[in-house]
């Protein structure tokens, strides 16, 4: 049995089903972290996007019950280049391959990864389908496909992957805070490292008004990371205007600073293949320390670089920037306690080196 | 932060000689240090004992001091250059130690010598168990991580030993506490054993003590190799996990990068106590290594250890990753951050990353057991292979199989021809860790062996062994040759040679076959980001992938072929030969491409070369490169002879397959090398060799032997590097060596010329003029092997007749056989005749000690005299000296002496004797106004140096009697009381010395309790040992009793001279030491003298 990548521009790539067989279709990108599978698997900012893993052995570990960061597998799509036959780890308790078959997800073994991942730095991030199966349609017609499925530009996704009942997780050790958590797509780790901190966290889904948010009177206001364009994302933006307005201490990550930044009037732009992998190097400019931090974001805030600029909500700044590619990576407001960052303090998968900003958010939130 | 511009000068150490767990590694990062350094504009000082480095060449810093890496000398060095800084970390556990020293004694204050790149408090938090330990709870703690070291109870008793091994739970690991090397440790696997084991440690021990720790063997092992910047940013440049489990020396291990088996909660806690670690150990700045022991079922992690200091390691994960760990921590020390260097592969992106590799590298050990009879061949935590080899593919198997092959080793390489011994014989043997344990494996899995044997057996982690099976599956399949077959193999590693061996088919068929299916292999680039960003840096490992990332040259190429995985007789020396030739060859035009396998060397560094390709040296790799490169433009040349046997092993065949092999041509390489054709080159020019026959029985090998006289020097005839030679002076030895040689093999028997002077001469022809670079005298007489015998440059008692008679005789050789570029000559000389041993036609082991000695770059005018230059028109320009050249230095040259540094140490059991084998891992050089005392600084860069007072034991062979009574004098006139052995006590005190007869091993001790002198060795009563040998292998009394001396020797450290021309050369280098009269100077300094 064979299976085929197919990209927009007509670059097919040759392997064999990997989890599932069948078709499937998503926006093309690359992870080039070389630990957590599992993570990015379940990670629901993934939602509609076909991921290639650069590392070329996957599946070592297998899969367990402890790393997962949603109920399920949100990928739309998985292109590896050498799945593991035998998965060795005493916390796992089966097999990538049986985990990705199980949750129906397409993917592929094949050998040109690297080439994919060098297609989509020159051409950038574009749609692609994966086919599997005995009797494949010819070429041309499963590019017509890929070319009829829909784009990531203009999408507006959260609401596809938030839970749509809110629910509490638990201060660990006494709490401290009462957060108002607004799932767009929330990892697991996200609250945990809230909850950790003596907070309660609760979640509530990306359709949550302003009104229901400060109904909870929290201490503190949380935006998550998801899906989608935040071009698209104006329920999100009006919501957050509202939040601020209340004055409330305001934290997101992600998808959130996009979300902050639509609200303090910035406009946000597609990178042309985004940044999703654990080894990028932030610089936070207040201090002049270098994080690497786990990322996985295909939109980008845009703001000035050169300093402080007025909002409607008073002074702001780019607090964090990204030293490969000067990328906005962290929007802060001088005045209030309103700050947030475009990569993943959470981790999971990835380096814990931005841990710290959840002290910060309790910090501000106990000021 | 940007570089510091309160410091102006600062001084280097280097590691010193290349050791077992020492070796070149420190050559590249030390040269990376140096390069950086200056091109800060900072003034260097280097100090390095090695001559064999490139970072000691002149150019590499602004002092260069190749002396001894003492205190005292450094102090020296110190107080004459006046450095504002030390830079101890790129320099190995030598400059660490040093650096400590000067730190101790007050030097480093004293002289206003900031340290920097590590703290005196985090080298000692670094070094110290007890502290470390409290470090590794004090961050597990704090920051709630799972962490530990491995648990441990101290015990004074055999009642607390029970109770402690209880807690532990078996097998414990027993220290007995204070006793010497280790001695009394063991695994108590149950009760009967600890009582046994801790029952004799606490006997053994002065403070009736042992310390019982849990055992992690069979556990997972994991480095991380991490960097910090004084702004506290810290990344980690790489993982690497052994396939090896615990037990087994990371340096012995076979390795993988990155990390193949964690999950990223494991890994990610591992990050953050290495990072907390060092932190709180206080590393301000540079690369640290730290290694970890995880257990497989349960994930518990015990923190081993973590050296403040740039590594082996770390040399590894600079050539896996692209990212240069010294040339970094060389940028932090003088006060860069992160974040303000640039990443060189990509330009664009700044080091403060971590490097995302979309490939696989492994790392192979290579020993040199073979060399060591007697050796204990099981691997264990003391690390015992001389080098090693790395490869880089797309996927596991395929980088293991090239690791294998680049091993450049019989049956390095898994197998699937041939018989299989029985399951149950290769599980018993691979359960105990040796030389090639994973083709143990292989070929347990061919007699059938399951993965949960396997795994049982060796703790290798599941997922290894599968992809070993996988491994064979693929072989299993090569059952006929179809594209799709082949297609796989390939992709899996194997090599045309492993696929012809399966199919019956012959390596040129294959490849024949397989490019007529149009299959190659592509080349991939190391790149840091996993293509995430362009790589600018052409550093390149075949694959048999997609897309080719070859970048097309403007310039004509030549191809430079390293010397592959160090191993005795073949190292640093071959790197240094093949470095220079690509500095040179880039310097008039080139494009240079270096092929090396060896993570270790400079060759390697991406910065050396305009390409670097880190492949396997067989014909099949390297003709899939000259393939590639011919593909973006022309190739002007491929250079052979400057990295060692091994690439010119492969000359006539790239020739055969049409490859331009520049300088001598392969035929010539076969006139030197064939015992025949050679013969014939000599007969016409006149020159006599030593008379010799081959035979291929015990009857025929007397009957030569007879013809010829003893002594006579045997060796079988298809080995290299002095393997398996022998000097026999009888019958019976004679015989009983040809009963070992397989005889299927002839034996090559030679005239052993006794008390001959041997000379090496390393020589550079054009084709019409010769320039002798230097003429070496060996201070150990002929027969010992020229890696091994300490020489001098210029000849200490040869004339310019002499010297005339040895030009004229090495321009004969190299025009006999036609020499372009380098020639290596040993002659022999013996009652006046110049006997020509042998020739070599391509760098030899000296050029580096030559070309500093005399201030020639030799390497250089050899590439360039490859590349069509001549020897005038080299002294034209500048690089050979305008008239005269090594053979014709002034009479008050300063004298060079080079030093080998044997590993005997390692292995405890092997005799320390001499011989026609090699067995040095490295060397020294000593430079000085006069013999005695550069004899006396190589002795002391070597092994520590001459003692000037005490006792010393003399017992020599009787052949050597006379010669020693004025060297002994000589000691007991400094002062040394003489002790011998009875007969040589007889001739010491008819001659005037009062020397003190003490009993020999085989007399045992005497009925007062007298001890014999083993013990007295042992006990420390003696402070200089002269021992030359006597006797034949392998026979009691006289041989055993040396051996035992030489032994004890070892063990207690004690400076043991085997030769008689030793012995009088030691003696010269004492009165000096005592005079005081042994001064410093810089290599820019003597070239100044030498050159003008």
């Amino acid at each position: 049995m064979t299976a085929l990548l197919v990209l927009e521009d007509g670059r097919v790539f040759e392997g064999v089903p990997y989890g599932a067989v069948g078709e499937t279709f998503g926006e093309m990108v690359f992870n080039t972290g070389m630990t957590g599978y599992q993570e990015t698997l379940t990670d629901p900012s993934y939602h509609r996007q076909i991921v290639a893993m650069t590392a070329p052995h996957i599946g070592n570990t297998g899969v367990n019950d402890e790393d997962p960061e949603s109920g399920r597998v949100w990928v739309a799509g998985y292109v590896v280049r050498e799945p593991a036959r035998v998965h060795s780890n005493w916390r796992a308790n089966r097999s990538l391959d049986d985990y990705l078959r199980e949750q129906n997800v397409v993917g592929i073994a094949m050998r040109g990864t690297r080439a994919l991942t060098r297609h989509l730095r020159e051409r950038g991030a574009m749609r692609a389908g994966i086919f599997s199966g005995d009797a494949l349609p010819p070429v041309p017609e499963l590019v017509e496909r890929v070319r009829r499925s829909p784009e990531m530009t203009g999408a507006d996704l959260a609401a596809e992957v938030a839970t749509t009942e809110a629910y509490v997780v638990p201060a660990i050790g006494g709490k401290r805070f009462t957060v108002a958590a607004v799932d767009l797509g929330i990892k697991g780790m996200t609250p945990h490292r809230m909850a950790e901190r003596g907070c309660e966290v609760h979640v509530l889904p990306a359709t949550a008004t302003a009104e229901e948010i400060l109904a909870l009177d929290p201490d503190g206001v949380f935006f998550s990371n998801g899906p989608g364009d935040p071009a698209a994302a104006d329920h999100a933006v009006e919501t957050l205007r509202k939040v601020l307005d209340a004055g409330k201490p305001f934290f997101g990550i992600c998808f959130g600073n996009q979300i902050l930044g639509r609200a303090l009037g910035l406009g946000t732009y597609k990178l042309r293949y985004g940044h999703r992998g654990v080894n990028q190097p932030v610089q936070d400019r207040r201090t002049g320390k270098v994080e690497i931090s786990a990322h996985n974001h295909g939109f980008a805030v845009d703001a000035p670089l050169d300093g402080p600029f007025d909002t409607p909500y008073g002074r702001a700044e780019v607090s964090h920037v990204n030293l490969n590619d000067d990328c906005v990576e962290g929007l802060r407001l001088l005045d209030r306690p309103v700050f947030s960052v475009q990569y993943h303090p959470e981790a999971a998968a990835g380096p814990h080196d931005a841990a710290y900003l959840f002290d910060e958010f309790c910090e501000v939130m106990g000021a | 932060m940007p570089k510091r511009t309160d410091i102006q000068s600062i001084m280097v150490i280097g590691s010193g000689p290349i050791v077992i767990g020492q070796a070149c590694e420190f050559d590249y990062s030390g040269t990376q240090a140096c390069r950086v350094l200056r091109a800060e504009g900072f003034r260097v000082i280097l100090v390095n004992s090695n001559p064999a480095t490139i970072m000691t060449d002149p150019e590499f810093a602004d002092a260069t001091y190749v002396e001894p890496i003492t205190p005292d000398i450094i102090e020296k060095i110190i107080a004459k250059e006046r450095p504002d800084a030390l830079l101890p970390t790129l320099g190995g556990q030598t400059a660490l130690n040093a650096a400590v020293a000067l730190h101790e004694s007050g030097v480093l204050t004293r002289y206003e010598v900031e340290l920097i790149g590590a703290n005196f408090d985090a080298i000692q938090a670094g070094e110290n168990r007890e502290k470390f330990k409290k470090i590794v709870a004090k961050v597990a703690e704090e920051h709630g991580l799972n962490a530990e070291s491995a648990r441990s109870v101290i015990c004074h008793t055999m009642d607390e030993c029970l109770a402690g091994a209880e807690t532990l739970g078996y097998p414990v690991v027993v220290r007995p506490s204070f006793t010497m090397g280790g001695a009394g440790s063991g695994f108590a696997h149950d009760e009967a054993d600890l009582r046994r084991i801790a029952g004799a440690g606490l006997d053994a021990s002065p403070t009736t003590e042992v310390l019982l720790e849990e055992s992690i063997l069979g556990w997972k092992e994991f480095e991380l190799e991490v960097m910090r910047d004084r702004a506290d940013n810290v990344v980690i440049v790489c993982s690497i996990e052994n396939i090896d489990p615990m037990g087994v020396h990371t340096g012995d291990s076979v390795t993988v990068a990155p990390a193949m088996t964690l999950t990223d909660r494991e890994y990610q806690n591992m990050r953050d106590v290495a990072i907390a670690v060092i932190r709180e150990v206080g590393v301000d700045t540079g690369g640290c290594n730290i290694q970890f022991a995880v257990d497989p079922a349960t994930g518990r992690m015990i923190v081993i250890e973590m050296n403040p200091r740039v590594s082996r390691s770390s040399a590894l994960a600079s050539k896996a990753t692209g990212f240069p760990i010294a040339k970094i921590a060389a940028k932090l020390a003088v006060g860069y951050t992160l974040d303000e260097v640039p990443n060189d592969i990509t330009k664009e992106t700044p080091a403060s990353f971590e490097p995302s590799l979309d490939y696989v590298v492994v790392k192979v050990p290579r020993f040199a057991f073979e060399k060591f009879a007697g050796a204990d061949q099981t691997l264990t935590t003391h690390m015992k292979s001389v080098g090693e080899a790395m490869a880089i593919g797309r996927s596991f198997p395929e980088a293991l199989q090239k690791a294998l092959r680049s091993l450049e080793k019989k049956h390095s390489q898994f197998s699937w021809t041939g018989p299989v011994a029985s399951k149950e014989s290769l599980i018993a043997r691979m359960r105990v860790p040796h030389d090639g344990r994973l083709r143990t494996i292989q070929q347990a899995i061919r007699a059938g062996a399951t993965l949960e044997e396997l795994h049982d057996a060796t703790k290798v982690d599941p997922w290894f062994l599968d992809q070993l099976f996988l491994i064979h599956e693929v072989a299993e399949g090569i059952t006929e040759f179809d594209g799709p077959t082949l297609k796989k193999a390939k992709e899996h590693g194997f090599s045309d040679v492993q696929i012809g061996e399966i199919l019956g088919l012959d390596e040129v068929r294959v490849r024949d076959l397989r490019h007529a299916l149009g299959l190659r292999p592509v080349y991939n680039t190391v790149d840091t980001c996993a293509a995430e960003f362009a790589a600018k840096t052409p550093y390149l490992y075949s694959t048999y992938d997609e897309e080719t990332e070859v970048p097309a040259g403007d310039r004509p190429k030549v191809i430079i072929l390293g010397s592959g995985p160090n191993r005795i007789g073949q190292g640093i020396e071959f790197d240094y030969a093949c470095v220079h030739a690509s500095f040179e060859l880039a310097a008039a035009g080139f494009e240079t491409v270096m092929v090396n396998c060896n993570p270790e060397t400079v060759s390697t560094d991406y910065d050396t070369s305009d390409r670097l390709y880190f492949e396997p040296l067989t014909l099949e790799d390297v003709l899939e490169v000259v393939h590639a490169e011919q593909a973006t433009g022309p190739v002007a040349g491929v250079i052979v002879q400057l990295g060692g046997q091994t690439p010119l092993g492969l000359a006539q065949a790239l020739k055969d397959a049409g490859v331009p092999v520049v300088g001598t041509p392969p035929e010539s390489i076969h006139l030197a090398e064939e015992r025949g054709a050679f013969g014939r080159v000599l007969a016409e020019a006149g020159l006599p060799a030593p008379r010799h026959g081959t035979a291929l029985s015990v009857d025929e090998a007397r009957a030569i032997a007879e013809e010829i006289g003893y002594p006579v020097l045997v060796r079988p005839s298809y080995v290299l590097g002095g393997a398996g030679m022998a000097i026999v002076y009888d019958d019976d030895t004679l015989t009983t060596y040809m009963g070992k040689a397989a005889t299927d093999h002839p034996v090559l028997i030679d005239k052993f010329l006794d008390d001959a002077i041997e000379i090496d001469v390393d020589a550079l022809y054009d084709g019409e003029e010769l320039y002798l670079g230097g003429v070496m005298e060996h201070i150990e007489e002929a027969g010992i092997h020229s890696g091994d015998s300490a020489c001098a440059l210029p000849p200490i008692t040869l004339g310019s007749f002499d010297i005339k008679r040895i030009r004229t005789a090495t321009e004969a050789i190299a025009r006999g056989v036609g020499v372009r570029g380098l020639l290596n000559v040993q002659y022999a000389m013996a009652a006046n005749v110049l006997y020509v041993l042998e020739a070599n036609p391509r760098a030899s082991r000296t050029i580096p000690f030559v070309s500093k000695a005399t201030a020639v770059p030799l390497a250089k005018a050899a590439a360039r005299v490859m590349m069509g230059a001549t020897i005038a028109g080299l002294r034209e320009e500048g690089m050979l000296p305008k008239s005269g050249d090594g053979g014709t230095l002034p009479m008050d040259s300063p004298i060079a002496v080079k030093e080998a540094v044997l590993p005997f140490d390692r292995f405890r059991g092997v005799d320390i004797v001499l011989g026609p084998e090699m067995r040095s891992t490295g060397e020294v050089m000593g430079v000085d106004a006069g013999f005695g005392s550069a004899y006396a600084k190589s002795q002391q860069a070597a092994y520590g140096g001459l003692p000037t007072k005490g006792r010393a034991f003399v017992s020599v062979a009787n052949k050597d009697k006379r010669a020693m009574i004025f060297p002994v004098k000589a000691l007991a006139e400094l002062g040394f009381e003489i002790l011998a052995t009875e007969g040589t006590a007889e001739v010491l005190r008819r001659n005037g010395v009062h020397a003190k007869i003490v009993r020999k091993q085989s007399d045992g001790p005497g009925a007062d309790g007298e001890p014999t002198i083993v013990r007295r060795i042992l006990d420390g009563e003696v402070d200089l040992i002269v021992n030359t040998p006597f006797g034949s292998p392998g026979q009691s009394g006289p041989r055993l009793d040396g051996y035992e001396i030489r032994t004890a020797a070892v063990l207690r450290g004690i400076a043991c001279i085997t030769t008689v021309q030793g012995l009088a050369a030691a003696v010269q280098g004492i009165q000096h030491i005592v005079r005081g009269d042994v001064g410093v100077r810089s290599l820019q300094e003597h070239a100044q003298r030498l050159r003008g």
